[in-house]
């Protein structure tokens, strides 16, 4: 029987959800191996130290260790160091990161030697009893005093902390930065911030020692892209190391890159032949695995005196920390294209210098690069709308790109495949009652109410999808950008899709088997989806910069119709028709004005299963890969408007309504979708009240577990309300674009303008992120002059 | 070593374990319950929370021992003859989880919590879920499956 259903635009329940629901999630610490051993990771207290002597006696002596090395003792076990795959500029100034440092510890938690235990309790006090004798150096912590003469050297071998400037020039006239009537000088800083996935992350390799191979379990974004280069790390073939991500507990930016500790566990289980695992702890999670943001940022806004905006001229001190871990100096880069948002500006500068401190390494933070430059610009669009005293909603609206459905060339220099920005920030004011609201500002206002409220808004685009090779290629990234999948029809009737990309919650299985179940005339339930699994899965890319559904998904489409040529030939060699007589409706192959001749894909797959009447030249079996690699970024597009009351006593913000329209073109399951969104806006909500990574005049990390860094919890946040405009991206098949990141490139500053909004009258411009009661209740003392 | 009997998910159980285990590890490791999860080390996260005596805790608060002659109920233990619970159930219909880390410890904090009040304003299920972290939802869903859950929304939404 034909499936004449149609699942693709329907929320559909998640396959994934049964096991999660039930405790049989396969997340890499609910694995055990026969054999197996747990390792715990030396790690330096100081910022910045010479490591002196390293040693391990000690902890040879406890009972359940099993081994104890120093960075020294393992020097032969690498190929070479950890990978970063983003040298952005010719000139940039690197130096080798390896997986334990033997001459220098460059931030606290830099590993200097590792402990193999009988059990995790056991490798732990083994690491407590190795000996390092370390000598204390100054700390750099600071981005700007980093580049001052005579600062402390991060890497003494590059002479400079200094370590990379990047600009893709000028774009338009940047003469209007001297000769725009009105010129806005601005600073804004983004601190430091985590991913804090809710599973840390964890890594365990098994060899199998007469053959030289390899499988790592390891909770990361990135399987694929973790086989290549651990290989170049460790010296293991490409052939002889599998590597499986299995159930990921979030990820967030936090497991897109190639740690030292998957290194080791893959060196330490060649060296002793056991299995070899090793699990983060929270504390170490905040102190070893990647921060982000960390920019300081100026921007100067050009414009007319009726409220046009003329440029955006942007110039950023980033914070790289102490190594350049996987993607690290391309992540401002990325917000570099988006700087101009979604406004029709004539002259755009960016650049940024990359600056190397005693701090964890920093690298994709959800949404990397973009929720920063949206941050900034919108930030500065209120502050033009406050300095011109108009309405920042009618700033915005004389400013957007009128409507485009093909590609259209921007001033940073890459195409924006589409756009249509003023229907989506229209019907985000009317959700959020905007006008009505205004109203309520004004009476609270002339009432001098100690509880004022405030309305932010933040109108975004965002440049996702990862992306175009030739483009990848010409910013001097080392992969390419393609995505790749497999569709195997079954005897049975089943449908089995192998996809390059590599889910952490985002409902891949679900989705990718709308649209199969759409395209074959099965059903989802008919469909199983396997990924993360490099011995199993076509080498993709993976997971990450919101760019699965649109490449990965693509690559499936094209794959489907190879399947449903293939189909074709087949069923009009069984109905003996020509192929030109044969169209796919509703579920089957048919056959016009013959009710009777019809053939489904199971059907067919049985054939070419069985073999046993095929057309001359028709390869058994009905299978079909495909690889996809995009023209074009995908570019969505919002507006988020966030109402805020603040407590002008006490510096207390209450979000009091949180109103979303996004439009990621086709939407394949609406459930999904705005899960996506939620989880995206309550990040970016994080990162606007609670959430910032501080380090005292020493380099030790205060907010190092999750007492100190604020997770904020369900109590902490409001309902959201969501709608969307629904634009097909032009660059893809299926029209859709990426929307993971969406929600926190667009909330920070919606949140942040909305309290500087309700604060404004009392003559507040800025309140520094993230705006904690304490920022709040300061800037509007500082504003009064502090006679408060 | 100290012996502990513990009843979990209605069956007794029994073992030698080093005065140290935590009751999460116990479970985990142990006995080989490995729905509860481990999330942090400063008892923040609350992705092991279970029930003990019907109440929710923290499996990482407590000591294997200090289990001992209770019961424990474990997100291995919420199903019963092959149904999910009504919880689990309006996770799923509300999709209430993504990466699936946090969702035990919530649904047993929910379930805790429901059998407290089982007629909760949303307010009252986000103040109750203050020591569950979840960075995947943003809560919005795990608020609305919940509220299904104990009957307070029509449900699954369009």
């Amino acid at each position: 029987m034909a499936v004449t259903e149609r699942f693709v635009g329907q929320p559909v329940l998640r396959k994934e959800d049964a096991p999660l629901l039930q405790g049989q999630g396969s997340f890499v610490d609910n694995m055990s191996i026969a054999g197996m051993v747990h390792m715990a990771i030396v790690r330096s207290p100081f910022a910045h130290a010479r490591v002196v002597n390293v040693d391990v006696s000690k902890a040879l002596e406890m009972p359940g260790v099993i081994a104890a090395w120093s960075a020294t003792d393992l020097t032969d076990e690498w190929a070479g160091p950890l990978p970063m795959v983003w040298p952005i500029t010719e000139d940039i100034k690197t130096s080798d990161h390896w997986p334990l440092t033997k001459d220098k510890a460059r931030f606290q938690g830099d590993g200097v030697a590792v402990v193999l235990g009988e059990s995790r309790g056991l490798a732990d006090d083994g690491a407590e009893a190795v000996d390092v004798e370390y000598d204390a150096l100054p700390a750099v912590l600071d981005i700007e005093d980093a580049v001052r003469d005579g600062a402390p050297l991060v890497h003494d071998e590059l002479g400079t902390n200094a370590v990379v400037h990047w600009s893709h020039g000028g774009g338009g006239d940047q003469s209007l930065f001297e000769s725009a009537p009105v010129k806005l000088k601005l600073r804004y800083e983004a601190p430091r911030t985590t991913p804090s996935a809710i599973e840390p992350r964890g890594a365990l390799a098994s060899p199998v020692p007469s053959l030289g191979e390899f499988t790592l379990w390891t909770s990361t974004q990135i399987p694929h892209i973790a086989r290549v280069t651990l290989s170049g790390t460790t010296g293991i073939p490409e052939h002889k190391l599998r590597i499986v991500a299995p159930d990921v507990g979030g990820s967030f930016g936090g497991k897109l890159d190639v740690y030292a500790e998957e290194a080791l566990c893959l060196a330490l289980a060649r060296k002793t032949g056991r299995p070899v695992k090793w699990i983060e702890s929270r504390s170490e999670n905040y102190s070893v695995t990647i921060h982000g943001r960390g920019v300081i940022h100026d921007i100067e806004v050009a414009a007319t005196e009726g409220g046009k905006i003329l440029g955006f001229h942007v110039t950023e001190l980033c914070d790289m920390g102490a190594y350049f871990q996987l993607l690290t100096p391309g992540i401002p880069e990325l917000g570099g294209w988006v700087y101009m948002g979604p406004y029709d500006t004539q002259a755009y500068w960016y650049e940024f210098t990359g600056i190397m401190t005693n701090m964890t390494p920093t690298d994709a933070v959800r949404g990397a690069g973009r929720p920063e430059a949206t941050y900034v610009l919108e930030r500065a669009v209120d502050a033009l709308a406050r300095h011109l005293e108009m309405d920042p909603a009618e700033v915005r609206r004389i400013n957007f790109v009128p409507k485009f459905t093909e590609d259209r060339p921007s001033l940073m220099g890459l195409n924006v495949d589409s756009g249509d920005y003023l229907p989506a920030f229209e019907r985000a004011l009317e959700l959020a009652e905007y006008d009505q609201y205004r109203k309520e500002q004004a009476s609270r206002r002339e009432n001098g109410d100690i509880k004022q409220i405030g309305i932010g808004l933040s109108s975004y685009i965002e440049m996702c999808g990862l992306a175009p090779s030739n483009i990848l290629g010409a910013l001097r990234y080392a992969a390419g950008g393609w995505d790749a999948a497999q569709v195997r029809c079954q005897p049975s009737g089943k449908v089995t899709l192998y996809i390059g990309t590599s889910p952490h919650g985002q409902g891949h299985d679900t989705t990718w088997a709308q649209i199969t179940a759409d395209e074959l005339g099965v059903t989802p339930d008919d469909i199983e989806v396997l990924h993360g699994d490099t011995a199993t899965t076509p080498l993709g890319m993976d997971t990450y910069g919101s760019r699965s559904i649109a490449i990965g998904g693509a690559a499936l489409h094209y794959a489907l119709q190879k399947i449903k040529d293939k189909a074709r030939t087949l069923a009009a060699h069984e109905l003996e028709v020509s192929e030109d007589d044969l169209r796919f409706e509703d579920g089957a192959f048919r056959v016009q004005g013959a009710p009777d001749k019809v053939r489904t894909i199971p059907e067919l797959a049985v054939s070419a299963w069985t073999a046993h009447n095929l057309p001359d030249g028709f390869e058994p079996d009905l299978t079909a890969t495909a690889t996809w690699d995009p023209k074009n970024f995908t570019w969505p597009y919002g507006t988020h408007v966030c109402v805020a009351e603040v407590d002008t006593e006490t510096g207390r913000t209450e979000l009091l309504r949180y109103v979303a329209v996004d439009d990621c073109g086709v939407v394949i399951n609406p459930m999904i979708v705005d899960g996506q969104v939620h989880g995206g806006i309550a990040f970016g909500i994080a990162e606007a009240l609670y959430e910032e990574m501080l380090y005292d005049e020493h380099g030790n990390l205060i907010t190092g577990t999750l007492t100190q860094y604020l997770v904020p919890s369900a109590a902490e946040m409001p309902s959201f309300e969501l709608d969307r405009t629904e634009t097909p991206s032009p660059t893809n098949p299926l029209g859709v674009k990426g929307i993971g990141e969406a929600g926190t490139i667009a909330a920070p500053p919606a949140v942040v303008n909305a309290i500087v909004d309700a604060v404004s009258h009392l003559g507040v411009s800025d309140v520094g992120k993230p705006a904690t009661p304490e920022r709040v209740w300061r800037a509007i003392r500082d504003a009064k002059g502090g006679s408060r | 070593m100290a012996n502990v009997s513990v009843t979990v998910n209605g069956v007794a159980r029994e073992a030698d374990v080093e005065p140290r285990t935590l009751l999460v590890y116990f479970l985990r490791e142990t006995l080989g319950l490995t729905g509860t999860n481990v999330g942090c080390d400063t008892s923040s996260c609350g992705s092991c929370t279970v029930l003990l005596d019907g109440e929710s805790v923290k499996a990482c608060t407590l000591l294997a021992v200090q289990a001992e002659g209770r019961e424990v109920t474990t997100i291995e233990g919420m199903a019963s003859n092959g149904q999910m619970h009504p919880i689990q159930e309006a996770f799923r219909r509300n999709h209430g989880l993504q990466c699936g880390f946090c969702t035990p410890g919530m649904i047993m904090a929910a379930a805790s919590y429901l059998r407290e009040n089982p007629s909760p304003s949303e307010g009252e299920v986000r103040e109750s879920l203050e020591g569950n972290l979840c960075r995947c939802t943003g809560y919005h869903n795990i608020v609305q499956s919940i509220l299904d859950a104990a009957g307070q929304t029509a449900g699954a939404k369009a």
